[in-house]
């Protein structure tokens, strides 16, 4: 792939990448959170198309228009979200719309006998022994589900292979599983690009590793010229242009308390202790997989819990639903704007008001118990000056304003419900960077009247630049808190990825 | 912004079904020479809106809020057959309940109403607590509301047949009127006018459009999700059991087929009236005049001596086009 370039609105998430992935060799790719690794393996599997740039498969220049033509070409991908059929079986998983048939006349009768011996034939030649084609997907591990994948993509007689963080879910003898076909493939001639933030399984199988950051090429290396901490620096190794607010903090007493959090989903986090005090932000830094939106989602009770104790000034709370936790003063800027943010077809104002009007029905009545119509624009209109949030009019449905907009009114939201703690899950995620600063200076204007914040992101400056302390979170587990002065983007890169501690 | 070419579109979108439907009206007006605009036609055509109005406010508050409600015309029948069973007249041969004294009208009234909550909150519980699709888990209900009917009118000495022998004071509820306009159109008027002030000034109907305009955001921003869609399916009951009751005093008798396949109608009306069969918008003008529109053409039709048949053709091209429309009015674009 030479010189790939791609751009969503208002993102240039490839600029100019090339990547060349020889025949029977691991390719590692590596990069943070929004380096552009999986935009980059999503136009080699035809599922984007790049504006620009040039794809040759053995020499040849292909266009990709759709994965179909991609895995003709030979191109497979394991996604890191599987997507099996669970309600059918092995077999027919493997086969799913080329099952082999006999003919009689114009009927094609599905081959059963044919099916089930090629399958076994297959799992035999990856050395899967323990799965009969019979069973049906859905009792099936995912680590197991992932193997047949592979099987899948050889069946296919894929030339390369794409494994989009295939170990996330895999204990570590499947891993071992994993890695031994792996290297059988690779023997028989195979490329495997492999994806992951696992620098000891990279530095253990890649041949050769090739890193993005911000969706430029920062270089690609044999893998035996390299070492965690190259790896590392190379990865996070950027200026800091971002620009902050100043800080004119005056931190007070802890007044949130999370203590012994263990969530009731056994895969999520574990055993989790931390604070925050007043006129804090607290960031919260990891990978993908890190459950910090779980964690966080926990907290303000939207997903259950196995044992733990909230404590907010001191005095111990029972959080069970969104309600609770608003009226104990916690506000919660979802990760997912669109999903579980934002009413689309409902206008500025009513997606301002809701969540007062849920924790205080009565703050928007008139004497007569009815709607104050008057008091609901004026509060909003309000917000919308202060935030410059920009809109027509404030009837306008909040779909049609653009993504800072969006989150600006559902800051707006959680501010009229004025909240002592406001948890911000990506707070800037796919907006502009104007936007960008203004929500800076909004999270720091509340933190300097005394608020909370805790701030979920996976942009290191903007942990770096913006947070007083750092926890950073690895596989359910907290690895670490730092101090937002001092730390470095090395250090959080390493406690987000110790995930055997 | 676009230019104003743009605007017509939407306004066309937005209002083509009215421009349709206009259309067949005048149609019908020229081939009937104009006597169907009489004020006769008028009020007959407004008389027999006024319980379809009343199913189809019922109906709209659980479109709102996401949902879908089939069991609305089983629920009819059965509170007309009930309503019915508890007004009849001491000397009726076959009384239903013989040892009943006549009881005021007020009585199968509220029954109905409380029979219909209580129906309502059994399919809100089932759609949001079993988390049973809203489709399947109310067309389980209207099967049962219908068993259950039968099995009701079945008892001797009734047997199945309809009704008979209403009271008089009942019956007035149905064809009663105050200075030429009837009961049942006071009564769907005022119905409408109140579930409009409920939507646009009370916290809850906000609640109700928010629940349907996204139910993950809802339950972000401390709305009691459970909660809500109890109470719409509970007012859509309450709204089948008045109109069940209306309908049976409207024509003074009940049988178990009452009712049959008005929530077809009302949801139709919902959808023509700009309820987004998604959920979240939609307002009372819009379904008020869906209903009545739907019912011009029913009557228009037989009125110019077309067979009653092509009553369906014409509704069910209305409902396809009416959400082909909706469906193309709120695509979000990724």
């Amino acid at each position: 792939m030479t010189d790939i370039s791609k751009s969503f609105p208002g993102v240039k998430a490839l600029d100019k990448v090339s990547i060349t992935v020889r025949s029977g060799t691991v390719h590692a790719l590596m990069g943070e959170n929004g380096a552009g690794k999986s935009t980059l393996m999503k136009c080699a599997f035809g599922l984007y198309h790049p504006d620009e740039g040039e794809i040759k498969i053995d020499g040849k220049s292909v266009t990709l228009e759709n994965p179909r033509k991609a895995m003709d070409c030979g191109i497979s991908m394991i996604h890191q979200e599987l997507q099996p059929i669970r309600t059918q079986n092995v077999m027919e998983n493997i086969w799913v719309g080329r099952y082999p048939y006999k003919k009689t006349g114009p009927i094609h009768w599905v081959d059963e006998k044919k099916m089930y011996d090629d399958t076994k034939a297959l799992l035999d030649e990856l050395h899967i022994h323990d799965i009969d084609p019979y069973t049906s997907m859905g009792e099936l591990s995912v680590s197991h589900c992932q193997l047949l994948e592979i099987a899948r993509s050889v069946s296919y007689g894929a030339k390369v292979i794409i494994m989009d963080e295939p170990t996330s879910s895999l204990t570590d003898a499947e891993s071992e599983l994993l890695f031994a076909i792996i290297s059988k493939l690779t023997a028989a001639g195979t490329a495997i690009i492999y994806i992951s933030h696992r620098i000891e399984e990279i530095l253990r199988l890649a041949d050769e590793v090739t890193i993005l950051r911000d969706g430029e090429l920062v270089g690609c290396w044999p893998a035996s010229e390299l070492d965690g901490n190259l790896i590392v620096n190379r990865m996070v190794g950027r200026e800091m242009t971002t620009r902050f607010p100043p800080k004119n903090r005056k931190i007070g007493e802890e007044y949130l308390q999370i203590e012994n959090f263990t969530s009731a989903d056994p895969s999520s986090f574990k055993d989790v202790n931390f604070h925050v005090r007043r006129g804090e932000v607290l960031g919260v830094g990891g990978l993908v997989g890190a459950q910090r939106t779980e964690l966080m989602e926990t907290v303000f009770g939207l997903r259950p819990l196995a044992s733990g104790t909230i404590k907010i000034g001191g005095k111990q709370v029972e959080i069970k639903n969104a309600y609770d936790a608003i009226t104990n003063g916690i506000a919660l800027l979802t990760e997912e704007r669109r999903a579980t943010g934002i009413f689309p077809l409902l206008d500025i104002t009513e997606n301002t008001v809701v969540a007062k009007e849920a924790k205080e029905p009565e703050y928007f009545h008139m004497k007569n118990g009815l709607l104050d119509s008057k008091k609901r624009n004026n509060e909003t209109q309000d917000y919308v000056e202060k935030l410059s949030v920009k809109t027509p009019t404030l009837k306008t449905p909040i779909i049609n304003l653009s993504g800072g907009n969006q989150q600006k009114v559902l800051l707006a939201r959680w501010m009229l419900t004025s909240p002592d703690i406001l948890i911000l899950d990506e707070p800037t995620r796919g907006i502009d960077v104007g936007a960008k600063f203004e929500i800076y200076t909004l999270i720091e204007q509340l933190v300097e009247q005394g608020k909370c914040v805790i701030m979920i992101s996976s942009e290191m400056p903007e942990l770096l630049g913006m947070c007083d302390r750092i926890m950073v979170m690895c596989e359910g587990k907290l690895t670490g808190i730092l101090d937002g002065e001092t730390a470095t983007e090395e250090q959080i890169m390493l406690l987000a990825s110790s995930y055997n501690k | 912004m676009k230019s104003k070419t743009f605007d017509t579109k939407k306004f066309l979108m937005n209002n083509v079904l009215y421009v349709i439907m206009i259309v067949i009206i005048i149609t019908i007006a020229f081939i009937s020479k104009g006597r169907f605009l009489s004020m006769r036609v008028m009020r007959d055509i407004l008389n027999q809106s006024s319980v379809r109005v009343l199913v189809a406010l019922g109906c709209m508050f659980v479109i709102l809020s996401g949902q879908a409600d089939l069991s609305g015309g089983r629920m009819v029948g059965l509170a007309a057959v009930v309503s019915g069973t508890l007004a009849q007249q001491q000397t009726y041969a076959i009384k239903f309940w013989p040892g009943l004294p006549e009881l005021p009208v007020i009585v199968p009234v509220l029954v109905s109403i409380l029979l219909g909550v209580a129906v309502g909150l059994c399919n809100g519980w089932i759609v949001a607590k079993l988390r049973v699709p809203a489709f399947l888990a109310t067309l389980g209900v209207q099967m049962i509301l219908f068993g259950a009917n039968s099995l009701y009118i079945n008892k001797a000495p009734n047997n199945s047949q309809p009704l008979g022998g209403i009271l008089q004071s009942f019956k007035n509820l149905g064809s009663g009127n105050v200075a030429g306009i009837n009961y049942i159109i006071i009564i769907a008027v005022v119905s409408a006018v109140l579930v409009h002030i409920l939507l646009t000034k009370i916290t809850m109907g906000k609640q109700i459009y928010a629940v349907g305009g996204n139910p993950e955001a809802a339950k972000v921003s401390g709305i009691n999700v459970f909660k809500i869609t109890l109470i719409t399916y509970a007012i859509a009951g309450a709204f089948y059991g008045l109109a069940g009751c209306l309908e049976c005093a409207r024509t003074g008798s009940a049988t178990s087929n009452y009712g049959l396949s008005y929530e077809l109608d009302a949801i139709a009306s919902c959808i023509v009236g700009g309820c987004s069969a998604g959920g979240g918008v939609g307002g009372v003008p819009g379904v008020f005049l869906g209903v009545v529109i739907f019912n011009v053409i029913n009557y228009g039709l037989t009125f110019i001596g077309l067979s009653s048949y092509w009553q369906y053709v014409v509704k069910g091209l209305i409902i396809i086009a009416a959400i082909a429309i909706d469906v193309r009015k709120y695509d979000r674009k990724s």
